[in-house]
Parts: C-alpha cells; sequence; structure tokens
C-alpha cells in the first residue's frame, strides 16, 4: 500500500509538471475570430467566425442562410468598418435589397457608400454548351474585382451550389471549387458559403469536404404545425463553441441566437422587496412583500383570480414609476384592461404612459424556442423591472411536458440574470391535485401562492394561501379574499374553533360568536353581582355575631363586677366580725 | 496599357469582319437565311486554354462562316468589369451575341461538333 502510494504519487508529479510546462510554454498563436455581429451568434462561438477563412452555413430551404449571410455583411460594414462582397448565385441584386429592407437593412446606401458590392451571377444550363477544358477563372476574376473596388474583408457565396445544376461537368467544378476555397483563404476574407442539406449529408453537394474550418447548420423544423428555428455549431476547428441547438429569430431587428441552455445559475439574490399591489398580501410576506428578482407562481382553478392578482403586481410596478411586460396568451390587451378595471385598477394610464407593456399573442403561434427568443428581445427592447407571464399552463397546447419546463427554466434564468421580478400564473385543472402545476415548474418558483375555490354550504368562496416563499417567514394561515371593485381584499383570519370558514358560513359564524361572546359576559356579570351578594350576606352575618357577642360581653362584664363587689363586701364583713371579737389578726399570706 | 491591347486586339477582328463583311455582301447580295455572327470570346491572359479556343474558334469560323462573322476577344484580367454583362463564370466562354438567342459555349472548343451545334450552325440532332 505504501509503495503503491509513493508511485502514484511519482506519476501525479510527473503530470503535474509536464502540465505546468505546457502551461507556461508560449502557446502558438490562437484563432483570430472575426466578429459576425449577429445577436448571440458570437457568444456560441466564442467571438465570432474564423478570421480570414470560409464558414459554411447550411440549411434546408427557407432556414435563413442567406439572411444570416447578409447579415454578416451588414453588421460588418456598419459596426466593424469592414466592407463585404456578396455573391449572388439565385437572387438579383434589387430581389435582396427587397428582402433584406423588411430586417431593416439598407442595402442601397451601403452600396452607394463603397461599403457593399452585390454581384448577381446568373448561370442557365440551357444557353450553355460545353466543349473541352475550361476553368472557373472568370468567377475569380469577378470576385478579385468585387474585393479589390471597395476593399473587402468579408466575402458571401450565396448559394454556390447553384453552379452544379448550371455547369454539367462536375469534375472540373469541383477542382475549381477547392481552388475557389483556398484562394479565398489567400485572399484573407472572412468567408461565409451558403449550402443546401442534402439526404443524410450536411449538403447537397459534399461542399463540407472543402470548407472545413467552420460549419453551422441552420434547421426549421416543424413539430405538431408550429415551427422553430434552430442554429448549431457542427465544427469550429481550432477552437471551443457551444454544441447545443440554439433557436433563432429573424424579426425586423435582424437575426437573433439565443445561447440560452449556457445560463448559470450565478444570478445575484436581491434583499430588496417588490410590494404585491394588495397591502394585506405583503403582511403576509413579512409585511414587504415578494423578493426582488425572485419567481413567483400564482396557482389556482378556473376563475380564482389569478390574472387579478397579476394585475395588482403590474399595476404597483407601474405605479412606482417602473417598467412591466404583461405576457398575455389567454386574453388580448384590451380584455385584460377591461377586466382589471372592473376591480378598481387603471392599467390604461401606463399602457399610455409606456410603462405597461403588453405582448398577447397566443402560444400556438410559434414554437416554445421562438417564445424564448421573441421575450428575449422584448426583455432586451423593454428593458422591464416586472414580467408576468400570464398563464404558462397555456404553453403546454405546443410543446411537451419536458419541452416546456426547460423552456420555462430557461426562461426564469434570463429573467432571473436580469433580476426581473417574475409572476407567472398557471391553471390547475378541476380535480387534480392543487399542490401540483400542470407545467411541473413548482419546484423553479420561489414564493407560490396556491388560490382555491371551496365550496361548502351552497356557495363558492376564494381562499388563498402562501404554498411557499423562499427566505422569508411568511404566514401559514388560509385566508379568505374577496375580489371586489377597489380590488382583491384579504379578510380577516378567523381563528376559533379550530377550523376556517369562509363566505357566509363565516359571517354566520361570527354572528353565533358575538353571541356567544355576549352569553358569556352576561354569566359573569351574574357571577359578579353574586360574589357581591355573598360578600354582602357574610358581612352582615358579622355584624349579627359582633352584636350577639357585645351583648354576651355587657352581661358578662357586669356579672363579673358583681361578684368582685360580693367578695369585698364579705371580706369587710369578716374583718368586723373579727374586730369585734377581738381575735388577733393573722398575716394575709397565712389566710 | 491594358485598354490599349484589347482595344488592338478588337481592331483586328474589326477589320476582318470588315472586309468579311463587304465580301459577303459582293458575293451574295439578298440572303436571307445565311445570318451574320457576332462573337464573343473571353480569355483570362494568355493561357494554353484561351490560345486554345481562340485558335479553334478562328478555323471553325473560317470553314462555315466564312465572310459573315466577327470575333471579339475580351481579357478579364484586363478588364474585369466585363465579366458581368454577359454573366462570365467559366474561361474560356464564346457568346453567340448575333443572331439572337445568346448562346454560350464554356470550353476551349475542341470538340468541333458540338461548337457547330452550340452556336446552331448545325440543326442539333
Amino acid at each position: 500500500m505504501y509503495i503503491g502510494a509513493i508511485f502514484s504519487n511519482d506519476i501525479f508529479c510527473g503530470r503535474f509538471t509536464i502540465a505546468k510546462a505546457e502551461m507556461t510554454g508560449s502557446p502558438g498563436p490562437s484563432l483570430l475570430k472575426t466578429p459576425s455581429g449577429i445577436q448571440g451568434l458570437d457568444e456560441i462561438t466564442g467571438g465570432g467566425l474564423p478570421q480570414g477563412r470560409p464558414t459554411l452555413v447550411c440549411g434546408s430551404a427557407g432556414c435563413g442562410k442567406t439572411l444570416l449571410a447578409m447579415e454578416f455583411l451588414v453588421r460588418g460594414a456598419k459596426d466593424y468598418n469592414e466592407p463585404g462582397v456578396f455573391m449572388a448565385f439565385e437572387e438579383n441584386a434589387e430581389e435582396l435589397t427587397e428582402n433584406v429592407a423588411s430586417l431593416g437593412f439598407d442595402l442601397v446606401t451601403l452600396q452607394k457608400r463603397k461599403k457593399i458590392v452585390i454581384d448577381y451571377v446568373y448561370i442557365e444550363r440551357s444557353e450553355i454548351e460545353e466543349t473541352g477544358e475550361y476553368d472557373l477563372e472568370g468567377l475569380f476574376i469577378r470576385l478579385d474585382h468585387a474585393i479589390k473596388t471597395i476593399g473587402a474583408k468579408r466575402v458571401v457565396l450565396d448559394t454556390i451550389e447553384s453552379l452544379f445544376s448550371g455547369l454539367p461537368n462536375h469534375n472540373i467544378l469541383r477542382a475549381e471549387l477547392r481552388r475557389l476555397f483556398r484562394w479565398l483563404k489567400d485572399q484573407g476574407v472572412t468567408a461565409i458559403i451558403t449550402a443546401e442539406r442534402g439526404e443524410g449529408t450536411l449538403t447537397r453537394h459534399g461542399l463540407e469536404e472543402y470548407v472545413a474550418d467552420c460549419v453551422i447548420m441552420l434547421d426549421h423544423r416543424v413539430t405538431e404545425q408550429v415551427s422553430t428555428r434552430r442554429l448549431r455549431v457542427v465544427k469550429y476547428r481550432g477552437s471551443t463553441h457551444g454544441t447545443n441547438e440554439y433557436p433563432f429569430l429573424i424579426d425586423k431587428g435582424g437575426f437573433s441566437v439565443l445561447p440560452i441552455t449556457s445560463v448559470g445559475l450565478d444570478a445575484e439574490a436581491s434583499d430588496d422587496r417588490v410590494p404585491t399591489g394588495i397591502p394585506r398580501l405583503d403582511t403576509m410576506l413579512e409585511g414587504k412583500g415578494y423578493y426582488k428578482g425572485s419567481t413567483i407562481l400564482v396557482s389556482g382553478t378556473a376563475r380564482t383570480g389569478k390574472t387579478s392578482f397579476a394585475a395588482h403586481l403590474a399595476d404597483e410596478t407601474c405605479r412606482r414609476g417602473e417598467k412591466c411586460l404583461y405576457m398575455a396568451s389567454e386574453e388580448p390587451m384590451n380584455q385584460v384592461i377591461r377586466n382589471a378595471r372592473s376591480i378598481g385598477l387603471n392599467l390604461a394610464q401606463w399602457v399610455k404612459k409606456g410603462l405597461l407593456h403588453f405582448n398577447a399573442v397566443r402560444p400556438t403561434y410559434s414554437g416554445l424556442e421562438m417564445h424564448l427568443a421573441n421575450t428575449h428581445r422584448l426583455l432586451r427592447e423593454i428593458s422591464p423591472s416586472v414580467v408576468v407571464v400570464d398563464p404558462i399552463s397555456n404553453l403546454i397546447s405546443i410543446g411537451s411536458m419536458n419541452e416546456v419546463k426547460a423552456m420555462l427554466m430557461r426562461l426564469i434564468d434570463i429573467l432571473k440574470g436580469r433580476s426581473i421580478t417574475t409572476l407567472c400564473t398557471s391553471l390547475t385543472h378541476g380535480g387534480s391535485d392543487m399542490e401540483h402545476t400542470e407545467v411541473g415548474v413548482s419546484s423553479l418558483m420561489d414564493t407560490w401562492l396556491l388560490l382555491r375555490d371551496i365550496e361548502y354550504n351552497g356557495e363558492r368562496t376564494r381562499v388563498l394561501y402562501v404554498l411557499k416563499s423562499r427566505g422569508m417567514a411568511h404566514s401559514n394561515q388560509i385566508r379568505e379574499f374577496l375580489i371586489t371593485d377597489r380590488g382583491i381584499d384579504l379578510m380577516d383570519v378567523y381563528a376559533g374553533e379550530g377550523i376556517v370558514l369562509t363566505g357566509a358560513s363565516r359571517k354566520s359564524q361570527e354572528l353565533k360568536e358575538e353571541a356567544e361572546a355576549a352569553a358569556r359576559r352576561e354569566e359573569l356579570e351574574r357571577l359578579k353581582r353574586e360574589l357581591e351578594r355573598k360578600r354582602k350576606v357574610m358581612e352582615a352575618r358579622i355584624n349579627e355575631i359582633r352584636v350577639e357577642f357585645e351583648m354576651a360581653e355587657e352581661d358578662l362584664k357586669k356579672a363579673i363586677l358583681n361578684r368582685e363587689m360580693k367578695e369585698k363586701i364579705l371580706l369587710a364583713d369578716r374583718a368586723a366580725i373579727g374586730e369585734l371579737r377581738k381575735a388577733d389578726v393573722p398575716p394575709t399570706g397565712e389566710k | 496599357m491594358k485598354t490599349g491591347e484589347k482595344e488592338r486586339t478588337v481592331k483586328t477582328t474589326g477589320k476582318q469582319k470588315a472586309t468579311k463583311k463587304a465580301a459577303e455582301r459582293k458575293a451574295h447580295p439578298t440572303t436571307e437565311k445565311e445570318e451574320y455572327f457576332q462573337l464573343r470570346l473571353y480569355v483570362a491572359g494568355q493561357t494554353p486554354k484561351s490560345l486554345a479556343a481562340f485558335a479553334n474558334l478562328k478555323r471553325i469560323c473560317e470553314e462555315h462562316l466564312k465572310h459573315r462573322y466577327t470575333i471579339e476577344v475580351i481579357d478579364l484580367l484586363k478588364n474585369p468589369t466585363l465579366s458581368k454583362g454577359d454573366q462570365i463564370l467559366a474561361i474560356p466562354t464564346l457568346v453567340r451575341k448575333l443572331p439572337v438567342p445568346v448562346r454560350k459555349i464554356i470550353g476551349d472548343l475542341s470538340n468541333t461538333e458540338r461548337v457547330l451545334v452550340g452556336l446552331d450552325i448545325v440543326p442539333r440532332k
């Protein structure tokens, strides 16, 4: 054992020194990266695309290859002062300009300012006859000319594979493509080459054989009629990269990729509190409300007032002058506002002031990931301090339980990472276990308010309790609440006879209690009076005895006096007789 | 310098064209079906393929289109912007500008039969 230990220690030391030498030794020039400028992509790739090398972007039709490539050029030209050449094989310059105008890219101006050159390469098989040897020097010359005209640092070839249908001799084409990619490297331009996805291969014509430095795959999947765009870095030679599939979004702000699965649990925990908007609910939560940046779940069956709780929080947040994002997936904005008005909350004023933002879309509008991406974008644009998701249980309609849970987890992580207080409502179906959310996310929540509908004695009443609230000594009481035209009103805790009563029975119980209390008060009075009476009787009797005693005392005193008198007289009599008889008087002691 | 060379190339063909045109008109004053061919050969420098293509083209034209053709040789190395107009990718490329429709033949034109078919001189099989 001992020898073994030494031996392994030796090995360990040896390894250690080697590792140390490697670490201290001068590292080779690390791979330079060109920031793509695309939201999120640079995070996944650890800084961008390999500088001075071609990157292959592959994917099936309509998954956004051209847009990704175009944004790469536009961002380069605008943000990094790197002019770019877009060599289009499928669309002409006018079509491209129109297509990307919807993303806010002004190609006309960029072209005028010599930041971007669009070269449309058109090839028509029917016009072409092949006779003998040729090469693609023409393409090289065009590209070279375009690069030199504006001093381009970025190049896009979209989609070069269409040459395969235009040129019959694939052997020559392949050789020329290989030469082209090598030539691009020699030019030192960072290039994106797009290609259609093939059956069982990354690209239809195997371009991945030639462009091997970095391969990005785009995907557009439809599950249960809902589509989600995803991006994956298949390989990145000489660099670490995120390997997951990341959802991405194409909208009016351009491309955005979300590296959300990489979010760690490193959010800060704040001691600040956020009032709930319902004063007596604040009291239940140590008198201060929710923690800032915490996640609150309000679950309950239908009609229990979940949305009203949400509306209160939104109202309270805006009242403080902070921003709130309300994501409604069941009701349109105006309906939420109208319903809130019926409980005395004027949400419309906050919308007008720009503090309250609504995002009301059906969950089936897009896939889960798209929702996430969308939320991410909204958070960036609005930067709210409170987010309401009403309800989360609705999301189950567009994904499996696991998917929804994973998505919510990431959503919550994003929100926590930004210290945003989040209130989610969740509908529990009648009959199912109350302390179980439909999407199984309760463990992700910091505070859980459970709303219940209690049917008793011919009526239904709403009750609330704080099932959990991490990090605070919250109330453990079940409280009845009323939804009035002045908002939610929590009723007093009824704490008698070990049962909780609500509604009319609570009221009747209260009346009964009042009657009982009155009876008890009377009884007490009665007892007090009796005591008084007893005392009086006692005192009367004491008096009587005293009088009796006094009478007896008088008699006795008289008798005693009488006896003493008699004795004196007797003595006096005896002395008188003795004198008469002239008897000597004995000493008194011997008498 | 570059343009000068190019112009010279064009000029020589231009002279040939002019003389041939005149001769042709004299010989066949009213031939309708005998169309006039305006050809353009795109090359990139004096590569063996380009030279071969020019030689082959010259030979074919002399054999089949005597007195009714012009050849314009465009060197893309000297004039890269010209590649866009005719959408040139492959080198060498022969473009038949006239008669319409435009036709393109790529390669060194070593296969005479296919060149003739491509130029519509011989009907397609």
